[in-house]
This record gives C-alpha cells, sequence and structure tokens, in this order.
C-alpha cells in the first residue's frame, strides 16, 4: 500500500496521512507502573536477569544520556550474550557507535527487534545487510513518548543508568562521577515500563535534585562506572570555522530577521552541529544588536544557550539533554534551565508540548527531495546513518522550520528528486538555505510575500538542484535495495517510509 | 620508477598517481563511486585525450572532488612525473 506521501508501506500497518492527523486521533494512554513502596538493591547485572526473569522474547528499554559513553547497554548486551537470551527486542532511544556490541547479538539472534530514535556505528551494519531476523522501526523523541504511554511499545524491563541514586530510589542527572544534566528522554520508560531498573555509580543519602522519582523504581544496582565522562559530553561545540557554513549561518539568521521571525519573545531551537550552532550564534548577535529579547530556547541544549539565558537574552531554557558541560552545570545552578521528558517536549497528544511553541528551528539534512521532504536516517546509498531525534517532532512544531545544508557534500547533491528515505515530511519543511541561494516551499505563500523585497538570493528548489547538478553533474541510478529492514514511523504512529538492505 | 603524484585526500578534493606504462589503466577509488565513478573515467579519458597521452597508468583516490579538480589534478600529476624524466 502506498502512504500520502507515495511511499510503500506494509498493509499491516497504517500509512502516513499528513502531519496534522493526530488532531483527529484519541490519545491511547495506559495506566502508569504500580508504585514501589522501597526499592530492592540488587549487588550486579546479572541479578537483574535472575531476579525479574529477563528471558527470550523480552523487550528492554534504554536511554541515551550517557550518549557515546555508555557502559550500561553494553554491560547489559554481554549478559544477554553469556545466557545465549535470544529474540529480545531492545528499544534504547538512541544507539552510539560506542554500542557496537549490539551488532554481535544481531548477527547471534540475541536481538531480534530493535527500536530507536537514532542508529549511528557499528550496530547499523549488520542492519543494513539484512541480517535482523525481525524489523528495526525509527521513531521520533516525541513518538516514541506516545509508544510508550499508549502501550504500542511495552516494556518489560527499563534498565536505565542513573548518575547518581539515593536510598529512596530517587536519581539525579548532574552529581556523581557521569553527570550528564537532564533525564528527559527515559520519563516514560520510567512511567510505563512493567519494571524498572536504575543503573548507577554513585550512591549518595539523598539526591539535590530530583530527575527520575523513586517512587516508579524496583531496583537498584551499583556498578563500578556507568560511563566514560569524555564520551558523555563532548567539550564546548565549536562554531564551524567553515567560510560556507558561516555564510549559510548568516543568511540564516538574515532571512529569520527579515521574516519577522526574531522579535520581542520569539523562541528558537539548533541542532548540535558546527552550522546549526553558527546560526544560533548569528541570531544571538542579531538579539544583542537590535536589544531584542527571546522567551525560551529548546532541544539538547549547549554552552551556548546557558551563556544566553545567564545574559538574559532568553528566559528559560526546556531541556530534555545536555550536550556539554556547561549545560550541565547551568542545569544545576540555574533555576530558569528546566528539564522537560521526551512526552512534555514533542509527543503529538500532549496538550501542549514545547515544539509547538517554537517560533523557529534550524535542522540539518542529508538530503531534501523536490517537495521538501527531509532524510537524515539514511545516506543516498540507503545505509542508516541516524534517524529523526526530534527532527520531525520539532519540524512540525515550529512556526518556521529552516534546513541549513551546503548544496553538495563531497560532491553529491543533497537536494534530490525523491529522498532515499523519508525522515520528515516536505508540508512541515518551510525553507531551505544553502551557499548559493534560498528556497522557499511554496506552501508559505507567506514567507515568499515577506521576503519579496529581499536582498538574499532567493529561488526555487528546482533552481537550487539544477545548480548542483551543473557543478557536480547528476548522479548515477544505484543498485536496487534488497528486503525491508524497518520502517521510518512518524510521531502519530504512521508509517512515513520503509528502510531496506543493502545489496 | 618515475611517478607523478598531485591533490591531497582531503574532502572533495583527489589524489591522482601516474606512471608511465605501455597500455593505458585506470583505477579509481571514490567516495562517491557508485553515483561518479563512469563521470569519473570520462573526466581522466578526455584530459589524457586533450593532452595527447595514449599509455599511461592512472590511480585517483577520489574524495569527492570536482571535474576540474580531478582534471587539474592529473595535469599537474603528469607533468611531474615529466618532470622527473627531463
Amino acid at each position: 500500500m502506498l502512504n500520502t506521501l507515495g511511499r510503500v508501506v506494509p498493509d499491516t500497518e497504517r500509512g502516513f496521512i499528513s502531519a496534522t492527523n493526530y488532531q483527529s486521533q484519541e490519545r491511547i494512554l495506559i495506566p502508569e507502573k504500580a508504585v514501589v513502596d522501597k526499592p530492592v538493591f540488587l549487588g550486579s547485572i546479572k541479578a537483574i536477569f535472575d531476579q525479574y526473569h529477563i528471558t527470550d522474547g523480552m523487550t528492554l528499554s534504554f536511554h541515551h544520556h550517557l550518549r557515546n559513553g555508555d557502559q550500561v547497554l553494553n554491560q547489559v548486551c554481554r549478559e544477554i550474550q553469556i545466557r545465549g537470551i535470544k529474540n529480545l527486542t531492545i528499544a534504547p532511544s538512541s544507539i552510539f557507535p560506542n554500542n557496537a556490541i549490539i551488532a554481535e547479538l544481531i548477527e547471534a539472534g540475541n536481538i531480534t527487534n530493535i527500536r530507536t530514535n537514532y542508529i549511528n556505528g557499528p550496530a547499523a551494519i549488520p542492519i543494513d545487510q539484512g541480517k535482523l531476523k525481525g524489523l528495526l522501526l525509527m521513531d521520533t523523541h516525541g513518538g516514541r513518548a506516545r509508544a510508550i504511554e499508549s502501550g504500542n511499545l511495552k516494556i518489560d524491563v527499563a534498565i536505565l543508568a542513573c548518575p547518581a541514586v539515593d536510598y529512596d530510589g530517587n536519581g539525579s542527572g548532574t552529581e556523581g562521577l557521569s553527570a550528564c544534566g537532564t533525564l528527559g528522554y527515559a520519563q516514560s520508560d520510567l512511567r510505563y515500563a512493567a519494571k524498572v531498573i536504575l543503573i548507577t555509580d554513585t550512591l549518595v543519602n539523598r539526591v539535590k535534585q530530583i530527575d527520575f522519582d523513586g517512587k516508579y523504581v524496583d531496583a537498584i544496582v551499583k556498578i563500578d562506572s556507568i560511563g566514560d565522562p569524555e564520551g558523555i559530553v563532548s567539550g564546548t561545540t565549536k562554531i564551524t570555522k567553515d567560510p560556507v557554513g558561516l555564510k549559510i549561518a548568516r543568511d540564516a539568521a538574515a532571512f529569520l530577521y527579515q521574516a519577522g521571525v526574531i522579535k520581542p519573545g520569539f523562541s528558537m531551537q539548533t541542532g548540535a552541529g558546527g552550522t546549526s550552532l553558527a546560526v544560533a550564534y548569528q541570531v544571538r548577535k542579531m538579539m544583542i544588536q537590535n536589544q531584542i529579547h527571546g522567551s525560551f530556547a529548546s532541544g539538547g541544549t549547549n554552552g551556548y544557550y546557558a551563556d544566553m539565558l545567564k545574559e538574559g537574552w532568553i528566559d528559560q531554557i526546556y531541556d530534555v539533554q545536555c550536550f556539554d558541560l556547561d549545560a550541565v552545570k547551568s542545569y544545576r545552578d540555574n533555576p530558569r534551565h528546566l528539564a522537560i521528558s521526551a512526552s512534555k517536549y514533542g509527543n503529538p497528544f500532549e496538550k501542549d508540548p514545547i515544539v509547538n511553541q517554537l517560533s523557529f528551528v534550524a535542522l540539518g539534512a542529508t538530503e531534501i527531495d523536490l517537495d521538501f521532504n527531509v532524510n537524515v536516517t539514511t545516506d543516498s546509498l540507503g545505509r542508516l546513518i541516524g534517524g529523526s531525534g526530534g527532527h520531525a517532532d520539532t519540524a512540525h512544531g515550529a512556526a518556521v522550520t529552516i534546513i541549513t545544508t551546503t548544496l553538495a557534500k563531497a560532491r553529491l547533491p543533497i537536494i534530490k528528486e525523491r529522498v532515499t528515505a523519508i525522515t520528515t515530511p516536505g508540508e512541515d519543511v518551510d525553507v531551505l538555505v544553502t551557499e548559493r541561494g534560498i528556497a522557499i516551499n511554496p506552501r508559505r505563500t507567506d514567507l515568499i510575500d515577506k521576503m519579496k523585497n529581499s536582498q538574499l538570493t532567493i529561488m526555487t528548489i528546482d533552481e537550487l538542484m539544477a545548480i548542483s547538478h551543473q557543478l557536480s553533474g547528476i548522479p548515477q541510478a544505484i543498485k536496487k535495495p534488497g528486503k525491508v529492514t524497518g520502517l521510518i514511523v512518524y510521531r502519530d504512529g504512521t508509517i512515513l517510509d520503509q528502510l531496506y538492505q543493502r545489496l | 620508477m618515475l611517478t607523478g603524484i598531485a591533490g591531497t585526500l582531503e574532502s572533495n578534493d583527489a589524489m591522482i598517481t601516474v606512471t608511465p606504462a605501455d597500455k593505458l589503466t585506470i583505477e579509481v577509488k571514490s567516495v562517491v563511486d557508485a553515483f561518479y565513478h563512469d563521470q569519473i573515467v570520462k573526466v581522466i579519458k578526455d584530459t589524457l585525450f586533450d593532452s595527447k597521452i595514449a599509455n599511461i597508468s592512472v590511480m585517483c583516490q577520489d574524495k569527492g572532488a570536482l571535474d576540474y579538480t580531478i582534471r587539474a589534478r592529473l595535469l599537474t600529476a603528469i607533468s611531474r612525473m615529466e618532470e622527473q624524466n627531463g
């Protein structure tokens, strides 16, 4: 069956209809897990398997707040391997290069289904090769919260890394050896998993800031180290020095200003990459120059936003996860730096998710097509390189969604007639800013009208594609893909696209 | 053995190595091979034809260079090879 974007989806699933279709759907909520009187302390990760009878066919969930330094998922995987448990579904909110052990468990049939919002690194390779027996389901951050609270993603045991835990089972993200800041992605797991285990390397009498409410916690395990601090939070991400990237950032900020988006009380989110950061920097410059105060910034946040908060250019930060140590510190010390759950952030069925209040979001793309559909899930060969994360959530919610990218990366044009896979539907993508020009989605007649007399180079996306073809040549067609390996699930649970084996 | 090398392995560049040979061999290793293999071979062949060189061994390690970069790197590699010859 074809969905409204013309993509093949399985007959057994609901195909994507539109980005606003959730408004005519009912929110489904399963009851929260029973409150736990007092958590038990277990001696090891091994003991969790015995205590909670983790066995073939179960679903285990994890979060990715320890990012590329996480050791908890890896240690659990090792125990699965030792016990030879089969046909497991794992549901980590993201999978990073350091979770390479997952590849072995896929090949051996320990893990047969995966549900995540982002996957990058060695774990993706056997999936591309068609070795995952079941399917890979790729959610958005907000969509994962919706899947859990509605019972669509049923979690038997949530195994949650937590930088510091006290004797009541309350957990904190800002204390301990592996402090990583807010713990927003795991809030649904905490409330709806049948069993919840916190894994920590730091036990304290009483945590100062409660990120995990102890009443949901069944057991606590203390291990030597939950993660490698080097990989957990990066140093402060640097603004790109690439002149092309800087020009794109300047033009994006100028566009936003001229379109009237940057005005008193506006709110913003940008990604963590160098160009996105440069956009944030340019916007901040504009705010200072014109004495414009914003209301809030959201997202994964970093030191630049922490500074803007401290200097009073924004009133609040709504933060699902911290990208660097300055953000962790800001969340710990600044009462206006607020933690939010993935659900409050981007679940379409929340009453007023933060993404819906955004004036603009600046995002990246590995591919964008003539209908403004964006791919950040695969490369142009169809190999997994990422996933939505909050891409589709913020693109839908924000009043203006800007994609910044160079016209080509290593010769390969970013604008395609059709993207290899759809992560974010084009109806939610408003503006494409490249080094050669800016294209506005024809749906946004209001923006086209506002920019009528702009000095910026505005052209159609077809014209931009023609320029990139002139420079790079038209790429030749690639080999047909193999069997279906996974599905890209839109935030409301409908299917945007399929993922395929690479032959 | 005589060789001429030009270019780098940086993104958007190509490193081209040429050696004298009694027949034409072109080897391409490219990050965009799936999309531009034929085009890269064509640029190399056209450049050699324009330079009136029929027999040579060309090794192109491409990191997504545009046609004019490949052409320039190839011409420089050839002249470096010829300098050694002289």
